[in-house]
């Protein structure tokens, strides 16, 4: 079976049945971008799929996908918790983090079949109001800019606290290093997790 | 961002994941991905069957056997930073596991999975090499241990054949009066080492007794300054000695040389953070 390496569009997926089709749907055409990474997980789509038991936000779900799916395009694209955004895809920035287990984890470089049974939060989890005291203090401080990658600020700040409540400067730094802000707001950042520890 | 076409496999146990091995050709174990999976989404790896392992529960665990501690293979970053085991007995591995990478990747990623890659930047060879580790690997024809001095080989490669998995990484616990520290400069996003230093000294009376040094990220591999060793040995452990000692640190090794530091500015930097790790022992 030849699955290497040519053109993805002219794949076919791992059992070598299913032929790829050019989406022709006006869903489709408004639901997926033409980018490749949606074609590609598109083909995921219809290559080996498997039924998957999650338990997100408290929530027990049940997607049928292939297991090597990234996690945040299954949230993403199967469950419509689009609140955890697509960054850079190669653990480089933090966009993408959630908590596994309640600890901050990059969701796309983590095969689904990996988070089975565990305990996983997403932004949309963390209060249903918008009122954890992180989420107040952002707004308190401003703290975004074009919002891109506050997400995973917020997901690696309430990890952080719910470790260490109290957390200094030098702390703050250490545990938020992972996530990237292109517009720069890591003073505010620092200042908002500030006010959040203290409430 | 889009790896190669590739098929996904999950192992229970060691057994299933050799065999899973030696059934498919171009196939490559998974661990805590933050390797592997960048590296296939930048194309720079494409095998064509992975072998998922970081469900192999007795792969997890950290024990101490006599005089040795044994760390399996799937034993994350934060565990070993958060192990209260590694904490008393060889700290010095919880303070380098604390440097690597971000929270995120130290929660996701391996020790197993990082000697394994055997990137030339990353902070476990110099570490275990410092305090002498061996590391347990397992195949279809048995079991074999290669000390971590033998393991790595060069950049990227390792003593690893294809079809062979890591299993554990063994540590003997040092002789009492033993100090150890990890200091590196790093590359200021990934926090990869540009040049790391990982420093053993046994101590006594102010005498130094055992001296093991090794550089990382400086050279195309990890590699213990014998040179640093030997001036330190049996010397009274003072700031004179220790810039003695420091001077000839990295002295007639190939440095690398690349857009983040050029070679002579790892030459430097080797003796800087071999002169701040050894002071801070003392
Ligand atoms: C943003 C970022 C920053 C980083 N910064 C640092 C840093 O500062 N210092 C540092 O040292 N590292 C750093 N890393 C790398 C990180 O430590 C990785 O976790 C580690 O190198 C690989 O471990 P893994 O478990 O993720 O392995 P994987 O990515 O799953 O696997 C890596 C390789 O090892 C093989 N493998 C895995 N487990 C085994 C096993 N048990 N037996 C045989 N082969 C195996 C795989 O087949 C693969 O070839 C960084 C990574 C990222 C994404
Ligand atoms: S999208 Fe996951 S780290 Fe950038
Ligand atoms: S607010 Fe724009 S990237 Fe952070």
């Amino acid at each position: 079976m030849n699955h290497e390496k040519s053109s993805i569009l002219s794949k076919v997926n791992d059992s070598g049945t299913l032929n790829w089709e050019k989406p022709t749907s006006h869903k489709f055409e408004f639901h997926l971008s033409n980018s490749p990474i949606f074609h590609y997980i598109t083909i995921l789509k219809l290559s080996a799929m498997a039924t998957i038991n999650l338990k997100i936000n408290g929530k027990q779900q049940v997607v049928d996908v292939d297991p090597k799916t990234p996690v945040l395009w299954v949230l993403r694209e199967h469950l419509n918790l689009v609140g955890t955004k697509f960054g850079c895809g190669i653990a480089q920035c933090g966009a993408c983090t959630i908590h596994i287990a309640g600890k901050a984890t990059r969701s796309c470089t983590l095969p689904v079949s990996q988070v089975e049974g565990k305990e996983i939060t997403t932004i949309e989890g963390i209060s249903g109001e918008g009122d954890d005291p992180v989420q107040k203090a952002w707004l308190e401080h401003d703290v975004a800019q074009c919002g891109y990658c506050q997400t995973g600020q917020i997901m690696t700040a309430t990890a952080l606290l719910k470790e260490n409540p109290s957390p200094t400067d030098e702390e703050i730094m250490e545990a938020m290093h992972g996530n990237i802000c292109r517009c720069a707001t890591y003073t505010r950042i620092r200042a908002a997790i500030k006010t959040a520890s203290n409430s | 961002m889009i790896p190669s076409v590739f098929t996904y496999k999950k192992a229970g146990s060691v057994s299933e994941a050799l065999q899973l091995k030696a059934e498919n050709e171009d196939s490559k174990f998974l661990a805590g991905g933050h390797s592997l999976i960048p590296t296939m989404k930048l194309r720079l790896s494409s095998p064509s069957v992975l072998i998922d392992i970081s469900k192999i529960d007795t792969l997890r665990s950290i024990t101490e056997e006599g005089n040795q501690i044994v760390i399996g293979s799937l034993v994350t970053h934060a565990e070993i930073v958060n192990s209260d085991v590694i904490k008393t007995k060889v700290a010095i591995m919880s303070e380098g596991a604390s440097m690597i990478g971000d929270v995120q990747v130290r929660n996701c990623g391996t020790i197993g999975g990082s000697i394994a890659h055997a990137d030339p930047a990353a902070d476990w060879p110099a570490i275990l090499k410092t305090v002498e580790a061996t590391v347990v690997i397992e195949g279809e024809s048995g079991k074999r241990e290669v000390n971590v001095e033998d393991f790595f080989q060069g950049v990227f490669t390792t003593d690893l054949t294809e079809d062979e998995i890591i299993t554990a990484i063994k540590v003997p616990v040092p002789a009492s009066g033993t100090k150890g520290t990890y200091q590196k400069f790093m590359q200021p996003a990934s926090r990869f080492a540009i040049v790391g230093c990982a420093a053993m000294l046994t101590i006594s009376n102010g005498v130094c007794q055992k001296a093991r040094v090794t550089i990382g990220g400086a050279a195309s591999t990890s590699f213990r300054d014998l040179g640093v060793e030997k001036a330190l040995e049996g010397k009274e452990l003072n700031a004179q000695n220790i810039e003695n000692a420091s001077k000839i640190a990295g002295n007639g090794v190939q440095m690398t040389s690349s857009h983040f530091a050029t070679n002579s500015y790892r030459q430097h930097l080797t003796k800087v953070y071999t002169q701040r790790a050894l002071e801070s022992l003392i």
